[in-house]
């Protein structure tokens, strides 16, 4: 296994709030190999964005890390020092955040924000800005080299989303983190995104870790997948298994709901009945059984744990155990 | 755009317009005979008729006013009842030693205060927080005119540091004389910027573009100075300009302790002595400075915040 370039490994995490701990993630386990691209999918609020904030260690000052070690080439990144930290950050791991519209200084202009962040580099200023200017190019944005000096309110929704990821991918990262790219964008510009996305990480070879609630952007870009539901990862492991042979409720759920594909998709998420447990007050059990069809005795009083399934593919689900409850 | 700047100057217009008649009307409500007063009790009746006449009393209020428009409105203000010299030369003399004064106080307090707030606000409930925040809550509750007439009995009389009266001559005396005046009206602000700054200040790091530039890897001092920070001081610009008002007071009581020439010891002395044309000079150029400074805040602004800048 020495292609894996980062793992999380049995992380939790809790928020500290007035109601008590609010247990964003609980237990989660996956990991990224070099220049591949593993999809994160689940419903808004399962703990998606609480994940890739831990992985970078920019956090609210309310998160608890309780425990579990990220690895990123090996070290364990919730001990790094924070000089450490820094230093990979938008160096080897960059990161596109969810909300295009408050990710960019309002009061900068995008040029010198884009200069800002390749202070690693000792080219002069006039390079920096003429680099600034490609990657603006490469995706997409017309007459770059003019647009550099407008401020980011001068830009449209899905030109700071395509800023952001211009910016991102300036250092040649070894990965990429993509929190819903895409959600901020119409249906053509999404698809041409995710092209561009596919085409840069062909030329520099980075690993994404790309999270949506869209399956459809999941099936398209994606060589693995790890479902959440309410902080916890409920199946994992490569796409094509997951979307044609789900092992567990919820992710066939999720798959049922969504209408289709990445042209007729819906904007709003798929619709599963019932709620969302309370993080601050986890019942025992399955963490999905309330919401469950197929939900036993045994889904009531025990989590089902995270195990192999067959090859590449893991489930955390009881009806997995069949000879055990049978 | 256009329309923004016309209402602008037409709400500066109406701003100067009732704040001077205002003025205009109260100094004629104060009591006893403004000519008597003016020119002494020994003063003969021809004089005193020719100062009536000069000065239009004689005319009911609603025409002086409008004869006191007519000739501002021609760039004259009358003339000093006492030396016969225009009154906007007078008055012009001694506006730089008060501008020279609030800006020096401003200048002080609000570098102090950002860098108090910023700090406070780079290290939230920690023991630097809380002592700034003791000190701030301390320093606005100090009137100027207490700090004033304090730090001119310390540092003047006791300990002579600085000059205690007067506004000096040549640069380095002129701010030698600048330090204690300054210092007392500059003193409450430090405080009222500093918590304000550090208000704004955790606002602005709690953002998401701060994540961001953190995200690059960006150095913590330049996260919070340049990318922070430009953005937190915008109140404290906003608030400085309409603040003029306060500011200007402030100036009187610091000008009167400390025997500076300006605009407030011009005012005192004029009330003091009914002089019609002085007030109403002085009263016309603070009010102006006072209109000024809040357009010239709003322009501060705009160069600060290209979102201001383009929503014009
Ligand atoms: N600073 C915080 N303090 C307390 N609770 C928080 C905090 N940030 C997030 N949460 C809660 O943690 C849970 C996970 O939030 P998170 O933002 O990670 O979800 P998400 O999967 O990214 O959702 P979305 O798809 O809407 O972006 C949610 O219940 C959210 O309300
Ligand atoms: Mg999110």
């Amino acid at each position: 296994m020495t292609d894996v370039l980062l793992e999380i490994d049995n992380l939790s995490v809790d928020y500290e709030t007035a109601r008590g701990d609010l247990k964003a993630l609980r237990n989660i386990s996956f990991d990224v190999r070099k220049a591949e691209i593993v999809g994160i999918v689940g419903e808004s609020g399962c703990g998606k964005s609480t994940l890739i904030s831990s992985i970078l260690r920019l956090i609210a000052p309310n998160t608890r890390f309780r425990s579990g070690e990220i690895r990123f080439d090996g070290s364990d990144l919730l001990k790094a020092t924070e000089r450490e930290m820094r230093a990979l950050r938008g160096d080897e791991i960059s990161i596109v955040f969810q909300d295009p519209m408050q990710t960019h200084n309002p009061v900068l202009s995008v040029g010198q924000q884009m200069i800002d962040i390749q202070h690693r580099s000792k080219a002069p200023k006039g390079e920096k800005r003429e680099k600034a200017a490609q990657m603006l190019a490469a995706v997409g944005i017309p007459d770059p080299e003019a647009r550099l000096d407008q401020f980011p309110h001068e830009f449209s929704g899905g030109m700071r989303q395509r800023i952001a990821i211009a910016m991102a991918l300036m250092s040649e990262p070894n990965l990429l983190i993509a929190d819903e790219p895409t959600t901020a964008l119409d249906a053509t510009l999404e698809v041409q995104i995710i092209e561009r996305l596919q085409e840069l990480q062909r030329e520099m070879d980075c690993a994404i870790l790309f999270i949506s609630h869209h399956l459809g952007v999941i099936a398209e870009l994606c060589d693995r997948v790890v479902v959440m539901y309410a902080g916890a990862v409920v199946e994992s492991g490569d796409v094509r298994k997951i979307f044609h042979e789900p092992k567990h409720p919820y992710t066939r759920r999720l798959i049922e709901c969504d209408p289709g594909h990445i042209k007729t998709r819906a904007r709003i998420l798929p619709t599963i009945p019932g709620e969302v447990p309370d993080l601050a007050n986890i019942p025992d059990g399955c963490i999905f059984r309330d919401r469950c069809n197929q939900a036993t005795e045994r889904c009531m009083a025990h989590v089902p744990p995270l195990e192999s399934v067959g090859e590449e593919h893991m489930a955390a689900c009881w009806l997995n155990h069949e000879e055990v409850t049978a | 755009m256009l329309i923004f700047t016309l209402k602008r100057f037409a709400l500066a217009a109406l701003i100067l317009f009732v704040a001077v008649t205002l003025m205009f009307l109260m100094i004629r409500a104060v009591p006893g005979d403004p000519v008597q007063i003016m020119l002494g009790p020994r003063a003969t009746p021809e004089l005193q008729a020719r100062l009536t006449a000069e000065l239009a009393l004689d005319q009911p209020i609603f025409r002086q006013l409008i004869i006191f428009y007519g000739n501002m409105l021609q760039g004259d203000l009358g003339t000093d009842v006492f030396s016969g010299r225009a009154v906007t030369q007078i008055v012009f003399q001694q506006l730089p030693f008060t501008l020279e004064l609030i800006f020096g106080s401003i200048i002080w307090s609000a570098g102090l205060g950002i860098f108090l707030g910023a700090y406070a606000a780079s290290y939230p409930n920690t023991l630097i927080d809380r002592m700034v925040a003791i000190a701030s809550v301390s320093f606005v509750a100090a009137p100027a005119f207490v700090v004033a007439l304090l730090s001119l009995l310390l540092f003047a009389v006791h300990l002579r540091w600085f000059p205690a009266i007067g506004a000096g001559n040549g640069f380095w005396d002129r701010m030698e004389h600048l330090v204690l005046p300054s210092f007392a009206i500059g003193l409450s602000w430090v405080g009222y910027i500093a918590r304000l700054v550090r208000a704004s200040m955790l606002e602005v790091l709690g953002e998401h573009h701060i994540r961001t530039a953190r995200a690059f890897g960006l150095a913590e001092r330049r996260v919070v100075l340049v990318y922070a920070l430009r953005i937190a001081i915008l109140p404290v610009v906003t608030v400085i300009g309409v603040g003029m008002g306060f500011l200007l007071s402030s100036a009187v009581f610091a000008e009167i302790v400390f025997a500076r020439p300006g605009l407030g010891k011009l005012v005192i002395d004029s009330i003091t002595t009914r002089n019609y044309p002085i007030f109403m000079g002085s009263v016309l150029v603070s009010t102006g400075l006072f209109v000024v400074s809040t357009a010239l805040a709003d322009l501060i602004n705009a160069w600060l915040d290209p979102r201001a800048r383009s929503a014009k």
